[in-house]
């Protein structure tokens, strides 16, 4: 509902502000809460600006992003954002989009065709994530010897397999620092905390663990859960790091249960937005890729304002 | 003494499942009592398992009666939704179990008059509810996780009572209760006869109609009970996770359990061995301690290994092997089942 | 000699099912296999198609000695299956299953035009004239029947086996199969045909050959034997009153009604029509397989609800809207279709009898264990099943044990009106002795029982009235000494002398 009034508050800008450019957004779907932040975040950074932002949501499929953007171009719109569901199958109709010359911007992934078709693809550095991760636990620990269990995401995908490899190598050459178990909670709560009792259960009670990192915050505010009915003290106890920055990690961390996490931002539009502007307006080239700032923030960083600031995004 | 027959294959594999993961992991078996409470694998295994075993009830009772029943994952999903939602709204404790129950009883009522009236193939028509129900949870949470902190509630996920999980409590009691249910009154037998022969049950003057719409209401309820479980157990609903592929988890078990998918005769005593067979599959692969690329195959191939194990004709098989190698036939009731292959 | 069997002996737990049986088939010949239900028969038609292997004992085929291990090797080596139910496939279409497994194939399809010219070939001289490109499902009984044959004689060709083929035809298909039948043999064909229906014994075969508890008793010519000596060696001991017509003494006792119907019908089931039931009375249902006579038992019963007009009794209107109903108003129903609609087959014996009467006291009053145990076992001696005991599955028990068993389910609930559609189809000689006696007697104790049948001969021996239905209409209703062979013939037969709705 809040949406929808949203998008015809932006409709009514775009038609009164007639400077205004239209931009077109295919967006994957609402399958997270991230994503449902993204396309929160993506409007209001369009109405910030004066844009007007047309809004396809493409329900996991393919086909019907292809048929979105087919039918922005056929619109006429000045730019086009897509987050692409998959990454391959998009050359023709990027193809497409150059030939009408309208710049596209991937947002938050990225796909397989020749870089020339897209103007740039905003974006996170998975593996930077998990290096920023496990460099606050190196600081954290300061030497001490520690022993961490890992939460991965689902297997075989790439959060998974790049956050997994950057924390590695931020510990690298920390010897001090040992991951001792390594399971798979599928980015969701209720896996992350079954995993966690088996860790606690495997590692005497959770007496032997020092620190828990895991791949998403879902995960890690199930497991947060395990370690209280273990008996201990999440945070103190069992640090606790994960990345994303979901609304509720900030009250795992204000209540001291939490100790850090690594910010995914859902403001890719933002800086699709500007070297759009740049292009648009001075003929500046962006870069193929723009990464996301992966900001860290631990329970110094306010986090119940912050909290307060995210909870009502969609997350 | 026959009931206990009937399970005797599933309480050996259990066993040597149970060995086995102890071999991996040497402190499988302990059991400790910390803060008044008993905690160790075992009792992880006892509560963890309670969606599965829970929806492995309802799912028994379907498959008895020849149907099936996917939607129960969804179920789970959306009456996990209805618990979040209601206590966040302040319907107070009380409220939430009533409305979740309510909730799962109506997913099942719509599944059983798909079937029973408007003859629906069970498959297809649970199909509807599975594919659109996680849509119906969503909305409930307008698609996210949907948190609460309210002690009453969680108490049905991670609280203890003597000592025991309560999740595994309400599978335990949820067993027993139905299984009284269906073996102290006709149920059982009526249930039975319209799987094996709804034309002639009906013809017979039972009332197959209610009955198979009764069954579905059953899968439902007991849906319901994983879905509050769930929630509670991680304090909040996920629309998108909660539930997701238990359905198959579920007929798993039974078929574990050695029902027929053709309907007949059914153990709910056997489908919940099954259901805590696959749950000490999946802890003891976390306990292991393997890398989780492996997880799937292991417990694809443990699976394989106990069906192929319990498999009416390897029966056949085994005992014109035996008699091959001229030994002598050890019991009359491999005789007759060699005699009938 | 084309097949011999030479000292067949096969043996189940607890039982011997063959015991040293010598058999033999000449080409060119119709041999017919006979026995009760248990003695033997269809053990014996296993071990041929190589459903089962045998314990002892040699088979030999044109002088080679076989053993089949599976049906499709049987077929290859000559001899072909046709079972009563037809193992075909109804939802494929004649050519396909004519076809099935060895298709035509053109650049590696299936080749459609070549497939139907060479069902169309197969069916050749069988006398049908269909159209090999519909479902096999659209067809009768009986056309099902004449396909099989005809996929059996094309794979096989030398030995032919037919498994009661005649227990669900009319008179009429019969005649069309034995005339196929007849045909094959003159090519040369060796057949051996198990039936239950003595007059098409006589009339079809050339020798007949009798098993008894696993033994072979005898092989003659049939010209040379007589119906009462047949049944001697099929039942071990001289038929005393075989189906002897003993009710016709009581045809003309004044009666109370019980029931009336009136008006009663149901469109493109049965007309509408008034039929009175009386007391203890036994009425005949006669007429063609799909004359409307199982349509005005199960409009009676409320399997189908009625269209127009009503059910009475003294009291008053009776609900026969659903089963539930009509058992409710004292009614029984042992339906035609025992497998089907009759029998729950995984369930015990035991449970099979108690099921009718749970279901009307409802779940929550549960028939004991022990209960159950004493309803199967008075049923048991009562009607004496041939059963291990009440916790057998009635799946496992012969055909006639199996139609005693939905009897005894409906004897128990004590009904005033019981609707028996054949109730001694496909039954050995002695069950259906036992079951007409059973008739006989229940009645005398005030039970009315309407008895649906193609044998004219039982209903002339049971029946106090016979109702004989054409196309859907009750059109004769015959009392006393009107009832004979040639007066219900005749009512079937109609003056119109139209095509029969078979």
């Amino acid at each position: 509902m809040k949406s929808l009034m949203m998008t015809v508050a932006v409709l009514a800008l775009g038609a009164t502000a007639s400077m205004a450019q239209t931009v077109g957004f295919s967006q994957i779907g609402s399958e997270s809460g991230w994503r449902a932040a993204e396309t929160t975040l993506t409007k209001q950074q369009a109405e910030e600006r004066g844009i007007d932002l047309k809004f396809s949501d493409a329900q996991q499929k393919q086909e019907n992003q292809i048929a979105a953007i087919r039918s922005f171009i056929a619109q006429g719109v000045d730019a086009i954002l897509l987050a692409p569901v998959v990454a391959t199958g998009w050359d023709s109709v990027l193809q497409e989009a150059h030939e009408a010359e309208i710049p596209v911007v991937l947002l938050d992934r990225s796909v397989d065709s020749d870089k020339a078709l897209y103007l740039t693809a905003v974006g996170s550095d998975l593996v930077h994530e998990g290096a920023v991760a496990g460099q606050w636990l190196v600081d954290t620990v300061a030497g001490n010897d520690c022993r961490v269990v890992e939460l991965q995401g689902t297997t075989g995908s790439s959060p998974a397999i790049d956050r997994k490899a950057g924390f590695e190598s931020a510990i690298e050459g920390h010897d001090n620092i040992e991951i001792v178990r390594s399971q798979t909670g599928d980015f969701t709560r209720a896996q992350g905390k079954e995993v966690m009792e088996s860790f606690l259960q495997a590692e005497n009670g959770g007496k032997d663990i020092c620190a828990l990192y895991a791949h998403n915050d879902d995960m890690a505010v199930g497991a947060i859960q395990a370690i209280k009915e273990a008996g201990l003290k999440p945070g103190e106890d069992i640090l606790v790091v994960s990345i994303d920055a979901v609304p509720d990690i900030f009250q795992a961390m204000a209540a001291g249960e939490a100790n850090a996490t690594v910010e995914l931002t859902p403001n890719m539009a933002g800086p699709a937005f500007d070297a759009l502007k740049a292009y648009m307006e001075d003929g500046a080239e962006p870069a193929k890729f723009i990464q996301t700032e992966s900001k860290l923030y631990t329970q110094a960083d306010d986090p119940a304002g912050e909290y307060e600031r995210r909870k009502d995004l969609g997350y | 003494m026959t009931a206990l027959l009937r399970i005797t294959p599933q309480l050996l594999t259990l066993a040597a499942l149970m060995a086995m993961v102890t071999l991996f992991f040497p402190g499988f078996l302990k059991i400790e009592f910390v803060d008044g409470r008993l905690v160790g694998p075992v009792m992880d295994i006892l509560k963890r398992g309670a969606p599965v075993g829970l929806l492995a009830v309802g799912m028994t009772l379907v498959i008895a009666t020849r149907g099936i029943d996917l939607s129960v994952g969804t179920v789970v999903a959306i009456t996990g939704a209805v618990t979040a939602w209601a206590i966040t709204n302040g319907y107070g404790l009380g409220g939430a179990l009533v409305l979740a129950l309510a909730a799962g009883a109506v997913a099942g009522i719509w599944n059983g008059c798909l079937v029973a009236i408007a003859g629906i193939q069970p498959i297809v028509a649970t199909l509807i509810l599975m594919t659109s129900g996680r849509g119906i949870a969503q909305l409930v949470t307008e698609g996210r996780i949907l948190t609460f902190s309210h002690d009453g509630l969680a108490f049905f996920g991670s609280g203890d009572l003597l000592g025991i999980p309560v999740p595994a409590l309400i599978w335990l009691a949820t067993a027993i209760g139905v299984t009284l249910l269906m073996r102290r009154t006709a149920l059982g037998l009526l249930v039975e006869a319209v799987g094996v022969n709804r034309a002639a049950s009906a013809l017979a003057g039972v009332n197959a109609t209610v009955l198979l719409i009764a069954v579905y209401v059953a899968s439902g309820l007991c849906a319901a009970l994983a879905g509050i479980i769930a929630t509670a157990d991680i304090r909040g609903a996920d629309a998108n996770n909660a539930g997701l592929w238990l359905e198959l988890d579920a007929i798993l078990a039974v078929v574990i359990g050695g029902n027929s998918l053709l309907g007949g005769r059914f153990s709910i005593a056997a489908a919940l061995l099954g259901a805590l067979i696959i749950q000490t599959i999946d802890t003891g692969i976390l306990l292991a301690g393997f890398p989780s690329e492996y997880n799937l195959v292991i417990k694809a191939a443990l699976v394989l290994v106990i069906l192929v194990l319990q498999s009416p004709n390897l029966a056949g098989h085994w005992y014109a092997l035996r008699r091959t190698f001229g030994r002598q036939p050890a019991a009359t009731t491999a005789t007759a089942k060699g005699a009938k292959q | 000699m084309l097949l011999t069997i030479r000292s067949l002996t096969k043996t189940f737990p607890g039982t011997r099912a063959l015991d040293g049986v010598d058999f033999d088939l000449a080409a060119g010949e119709i041999h017919a296999l006979l026995g009760e239900n248990g003695a033997g028969k269809s053990t014996l038609i296993k071990c041929l198609t190589g459903a089962y292997a045998r314990d002892a004992g040699k088979i030999s085929l044109d002088g080679q000695t076989v053993s089949p291990k599976s049906t499709s090797e049987a077929q290859e080596l000559g001899i072909g299956t046709v079972y009563q139910e037809v193992n075909l496939l109804a939802n494929l279409t004649v050519a396909q299953n004519l076809t099935f497994g060895r298709e035509p194939t053109r650049f590696g399809m299936v080749d459609g035009r070549a497939q139907r010219q060479q069902a169309e070939a197969m069916l050749e001289g069988y006398g049908l004239d269909i159209d090999v490109s519909r479902d096999l499902s659209t067809y009768s009984v009986a056309v099902r029947q004449i396909v099989a044959i005809a996929r059996a004689v094309a794979l096989s060709g030398k030995v032919l086996i037919l498994d009661e083929p005649t227990a669900s035809l009319d008179s009429r298909e019969v005649e069309t199969l034995f005339g196929v039948m007849r045909k094959l043999r003159d090519q040369g064909m060796g057949m051996i045909f198990v039936s239950h229906f003595l007059d098409q014994v006589f009339s079809l075969t050339d020798r007949v050959t009798v098993l008894r508890n696993g033994r072979k008793i005898t092989t003659e010519r049939t010209a040379d034997l007589d119906r009462v000596r047949l049944i001697e060696h099929m039942l071990g001991h001289t038929l005393e009153n075989e189906v002897a017509g003993h009710r016709k003494a009581d045809h003309g006792l004044p009666r109370s009604e019980l029931l009336r119907f009136e008006d009663f019908g149901r469109r493109g089931h049965i007309e509408p029509f008034n039929l009175s039931v009386g007391e203890g009375e036994v009425l005949g249902l006669a007429g063609l397989l799909g004359s409307g006579r199982t349509e005005s038992a199960e409009l009676m019963f409320g399997v189908a609800s009625a269209h127009s007009g009503s059910a009475q009794d003294k009291s008053g209107a009776i609900d026969l809207s659903s089963p539930r109903a009509a058992i409710a108003a004292g009614f029984g129903f042992a339906p035609e279709e025992r497998k089907a609609d009759g029998i729950v087959a995984d369930l015990s014996v035991r449970e099979n009898i108690a099921l009718a009467m749970q279901a009307r006291r409802g779940w929550a009053r549960p028939i004991s264990r022990s209960e159950q145990t004493r309803l199967a076992q008075d049923y048991i001696a009562r009607l004496d099943i041939r059963t291990s005991g009440p916790d057998q599955v009635v799946g496992d028990l012969s055909g006639g044990n199996q139609q005693k068993v939905v009897l005894a389910r409906w004897l128990a609930m004590n009904p005033r009106f019981l609707i028996l559609d054949e109730p001694t189809r496909g039954i050995d000689v002695g069950a259906h002795a036992e079951i007409l006696r059973l008739i006989d007697e229940v009645t005398k104790e005030g039970m009315s029982i309407l008895v649906i049948s193609s044998e004219l001969d039982e209903l002339i021996a049971v029946a106090n009235r016979v109702i004989v239905v054409r196309d859907r209409r009750h059109v004769a209703e015959l009392t006393g000494s009107e009832i004979t062979t040639e007066t219900i013939v005749r009512a079937i037969a109609a003056p119109e002398q139209g095509e029969d709705a078979a």
